[in-house]
């Protein structure tokens, strides 16, 4: 919050008022909804993410999600703010705790002067927990009891939803349109009861001698363009379809699924079909024979079961069929934090087949960039006819972003197979050429109808062992990765072209990164960075920004490994030789704060 | 399709044949082979629609051997491959190859899904009982005391009943046949092909290199005895009452439990609907109620869901 709170006494009721700062002063806030998952703080998250798309705010939302069966203790937190919103939050400056346990673990994570929200229902405050906060206890439960008129506390969600409307005056008619939207298909009792939640904390009594000041968010800059909020896994799903990926196949994991269900439900609507396999294996093996059918398709899943399908995605190499797989990061090695993030796949990803198979990996760097890093997926696959593996991550996954609607006559891809009649002349690998293959169906005049293999084959796909051949082929597979390099514009620096540090990041760290990076230039620190979107290949002229850099720091969510370099930056320093290239590492399963990069930073400059 | 008018020349072995077999003179596969010729000239199936797909082993590169639009996939995975181009592509003839480490060991488990499913395509496992490209280790169908590199001793792990295995996996028509009987293999790959679902045909194709005479006790010309299955007609006649009803899942699971060689012929044809049609059905359900919406208004109607 830039409008700064004098430090707040501990009691509930403290009725010290100060001066209140003029309504819509507020660039940005900070509030954290601490509950069970199943109390549905996600609904509030989503509406609040969508009120801020209409409203021209930015917003960026983190949750963590239990990965127990029944649930358990469950955050959402949101970040809403007037300008750019990059990072989720430090720390937050509300906090809403449903339970004493939700109290317990997170009122830490106030800044001083913060505000705790308790349901006095259930939470006994401990004053010597947070000095610093203000605390404001709410009859939650029973409120919300109390105005549906029943005896179950469902709805406590839209309760406090309504709470922080007031609080921060919110545009109240946009979110009402927006429940009704959201519940209006549930039947009328459904939206009556979530209206009369939401009005019960909408008109509840504050008061000015509780909370002794405005929260008024100030107006956003207003945008002529509509503007959708969604999460990472969402925006790659329909990423997907508008790249033309009309058929798939996938088994269950913890966080791909969503985007296999998703895919499951929509891809009929398109005349199309997603699988559920039996495992990784047949999954992979399914969205190859999809592809091989003519279809361009797509597989994904998490760590564990890329592992799994890595035999068949080296077939995809070698027989050169076009492939999307969609990799969801989470915390390793083995099932490890299944609901955490982390960045440990990088090598995978690249290495994880046997034999030499070069294939592409792209990764997405926040939710918009999901929906567009999956188009350029399908385009890229269909141009090389390779597999192409896209790195997102768990916190990606599951955030939600609001972003410009896309232009879909700009975009939109539909892509029949093509069954053309091939001429005597067909060749699926020429060696002077890209890889075309002609999909079963298609009439051979030649008489002569091809066989995809995985063995070294020749330009006809006729199997070979001819040493010659096979150091021919694996340049020809090697060769069109290096041409899609030639094509990749290197990425902007991000702040002064030269200088002492340059951070360089991958990925869903994007945001942590750019952030640290304006903090750092503002209070006239010589910090720049760089961002990777295309991790195989590289893109050129790296090696030209490094060298107007004294350190070249890479940021990324892994660990440093026996030599003390992450993933990437072990990457970068084999392509590059570049000593000053180094790491700033972690694999604590939560995102980068701003304040872990800045002092990574200090670390390195003092080493 | 117009492509049966523009390929009016009879489809024959001449045009079906590719690569000559690599297989060991004396191989039980290359009557497999020369049976699915026989098959696919009788059915005449356009040529640009025929799919054969495999996985590895000696039997599975009978996809270089047809000339017809074919895949070698990676070992046990065929039929998942060989499904999605069977889902995706109801104008084709998917057929699946492979022996018996690729269909009841390393994929033993797609088989029991495939099957399950009831996916539109026919699968022929050239059962050998033995591993004969990686030259003679012990298979799933191996017989107890088999003796094989990997079982100096003999084997001492029961085997898989591939006959039980098929019936109990939901396979909706199950076949059984002998490599040294070319007319009955090609009465059973006909009516495989014909049969709407997941039609699979386990056939006894000797290694002659590595498990010589393995199948002779079913093989007349080895002194064996062939005994066809008497399926019921269906008359009302006394002896009918006796013959093998290929609709009852226990009628097969008795077939499929007689001490080796066992009976030869339809173990099972069951009518049920494919995963083909089934799926197929929601699509069309889909379009339906969405009126047969463009991808560019079923999109743009997501995004304003998302405002």
């Amino acid at each position: 919050m830039s409008a700064t709170a004098s430090p707040a006494p501990k009691a509930t009721d403290d009725s010290t008022s100060g001066e209140l700062p003029p309504a819509g002063d507020l660039q940005n806030a900070v509030i954290r909804f601490a509950g069970n998952s199943q109390d549905g703080i996600q609904t509030i998250g989503g509406l609040l993410a969508k009120l801020a798309g209409r409203s021209a705010r930015e917003v960026m939302t983190y949750m963590t999600i239990p990965s127990t069966i029944s649930g358990g203790p469950s955050i959402f937190q949101v970040h809403l703010g007037s300008g750019e919103v990059l990072s989720p939050g430090d720390e937050s400056d509300f906090l809403i705790a449903f339970y004493q346990h939700s109290y317990d673990n997170h009122v830490s994570s106030l800044r001083e002067g913060g505000v705790c929200i308790y349901d006095s229902d259930n939470v006994t405050p401990d004053p010597e927990a947070n000095p610093g906060c203000q605390h404001v206890g709410v009859a939650i439960t029973s409120t919300t009891v109390e105005a549906l008129g029943g005896s179950r506390d469902r709805g406590k969600n839209l309760f406090v939803l309504g709470l922080i409307t007031q609080l921060f005056k919110l545009d109240r008619e946009k979110l009402v349109s927006l429940l009704e939207r959201q519940f209006g298909g549930k039947g009328e009792e459904v939206l009556r009861n979530a209206m009369l939640a939401f009005d019960a904390g909408f008109a509840y009594q504050l008061g000015r001698d509780v909370i002794r000041q405005s929260y008024a968010l100030r107006e956003g800059i207003s945008l002529d363009t509509d503007r959708i909020a969604t999460d990472g896994n969402t925006a790659m799903l329909y990423g997907l379809i508008v790249g033309g990926i009309r058929h798939g196949a996938g088994y269950p994991i913890t966080p791909w699924s969503p985007i296999m269900e998703g895919l499951r439900a929509e891809l009929p609507k398109y005349g199309g079909l997603f699988v559920q396999a039996e495992d990784e294996l047949a999954a992979v093996a399914m969205a190859l024979g999809f592809s091989y059918a003519g279809h361009l398709s797509v597989t994904g899943s998490s760590g564990p079961g890329l592992s799994l399908k890595m035999e068949a995605l080296s077939y995809g190499t070698m027989a050169e069929l076009p492939l999307v797989v969609i990799n969801v990061q989470r915390g390793g090695p083995s099932t490890g934090l299944p609901t955490s993030v982390e960045q440990s796949d990088l090598f995978q990803a690249l290495y994880g087949s046997h034999g030499d198979s070069p294939r592409i990996v792209l990764a997405p760097k926040n939710v918009e960039d999901c929906f567009y890093t999956a188009i350029e997926a399908c385009e890229l696959a269909r141009k090389y006819s390779c597999p192409v593996i896209v790195l997102t991550d768990q916190a990606l996954a599951t955030r939600v972003e609001a972003f410009r609607e896309p232009n879909l006559d700009e975009c939109l891809i539909e892509s029949p197979p093509a069954l053309e009649t091939r001429g005597e002349e067909f060749k699926p690998y020429p060696l002077d050429g890209e890889t075309r293959h002609a999909p079963p169906g298609t009439r051979m005049t030649g008489g002569k109808y091809p066989v995809v293999t995985g063995l070294e084959h020749d330009e006809w796909g006729h199997p070979s062992g001819s040493p010659e051949m096979h150091q021919r082929m694996n340049a020809r597979r090697r060769d069109k990765l290096k041409r899609l390099a030639d094509e990749i514009p290197a990425p902007n620096v991000f702040g002064e072209e030269s200088g002492d540090v340059l951070l360089v990041g991958w990925g869903s760290t994007w945001g942590p990164i750019r952030e640290a990076t304006k903090r750092a230039q503002a209070s006239g620190d010589s910090v720049s960075c760089v961002h990777l979107r295309h991790l195989n290949p590289l893109p050129g002229g790296l090696e030209d920004i490094f060298a107007r850099f004294s350190h070249v720091l890479v940021v990324e969510m892994n660990d440093e490994g026996l030599y003390g370099f992450g993933q990437l930056t072990s990457l970068l320093r084999a392509r590059y030789c570049d000593p000053k290239i180094r790491s700033i590492c972690k694999t604590d399963g939560l995102t980068f704060k701003i304040r872990e990069i800045l002092d990574g930073i200090e670390l390195h400059r003092h080493a | 399709m117009s492509a049966t008018a523009e390929s009016p020349q009879k489809l024959t072995k001449k045009e079906l044949s590719a690569d000559h077999p690599t297989w060991c003179p004396g191989c039980g596969d290359f009557a497999v082979l020369a049976s699915f010729f026989k098959v696919l000239e009788k059915l005449q199936i356009p040529h640009e629609k025929i799919c054969t797909i495999a996985g590895i082993g000696c039997s599975s590169r009978f996809p270089y051997f047809v000339n017809g639009h074919g895949v070698h996939f990676i070992h046990g995975r065929a039929l998942p491959f060989a499904s999605a181009v069977s889902l995706s592509r109801p104008d084709l003839h998917v057929f699946a190859f492979g022996g018996d480490g690729d269909g009841y060991s390393i994929g033993g488990n797609h088989l029991d899904h495939a099957a399950r499913k009831n996916i539109n395509l026919t699968y022929v496992v050239m059962d050998n009982f033995v591993y004969g490209l990686t030259k003679k280790q012990t298979s799933p169908t191996s017989p107890t005391g088999f003796k094989s590199k990997t079982d100096p001793a003999g084997s001492i792990d029961q085997p898989i009943n591939p006959m039980r295995k098929l019936v109990s996996n939901g396979a909706s028509f199950v076949a059984r046949s002998h490599a040294s009987q070319v007319k009955h293999m090609m009465e059973m790959f006909e009516r495989a092909i014909l049969h709407p679902g997941f039609s699979v045909v386990e056939v006894l194709s000797e290694c002659v290199i590595f498990y010589p005479g393995a199948f002779d006790s079913g093989n007349p010309r080895k002194g064996g005895e062939f005994a066809e299955i008497d399926e019921k007609k269906w008359d009302n006649s006394s002896e009918d009452e006796t013959r093998h009803d290929t609709t009852s899942v226990e009628a097969a699971f008795r077939l499929a439990s007689e001490p080796f060689p066992g009976k030869f012929g339809v173990y099972l044809e069951v009518d049920r609907p494919t995963k083909n049609q089934l799926e197929q059905k929601w699509i069309d359900s889909s379009r339906e109620k969405t009126k047969n919406a463009s991808a560019k208004d079923l999109l743009s109607k997501r995004f304003a869901m998302m405002k």
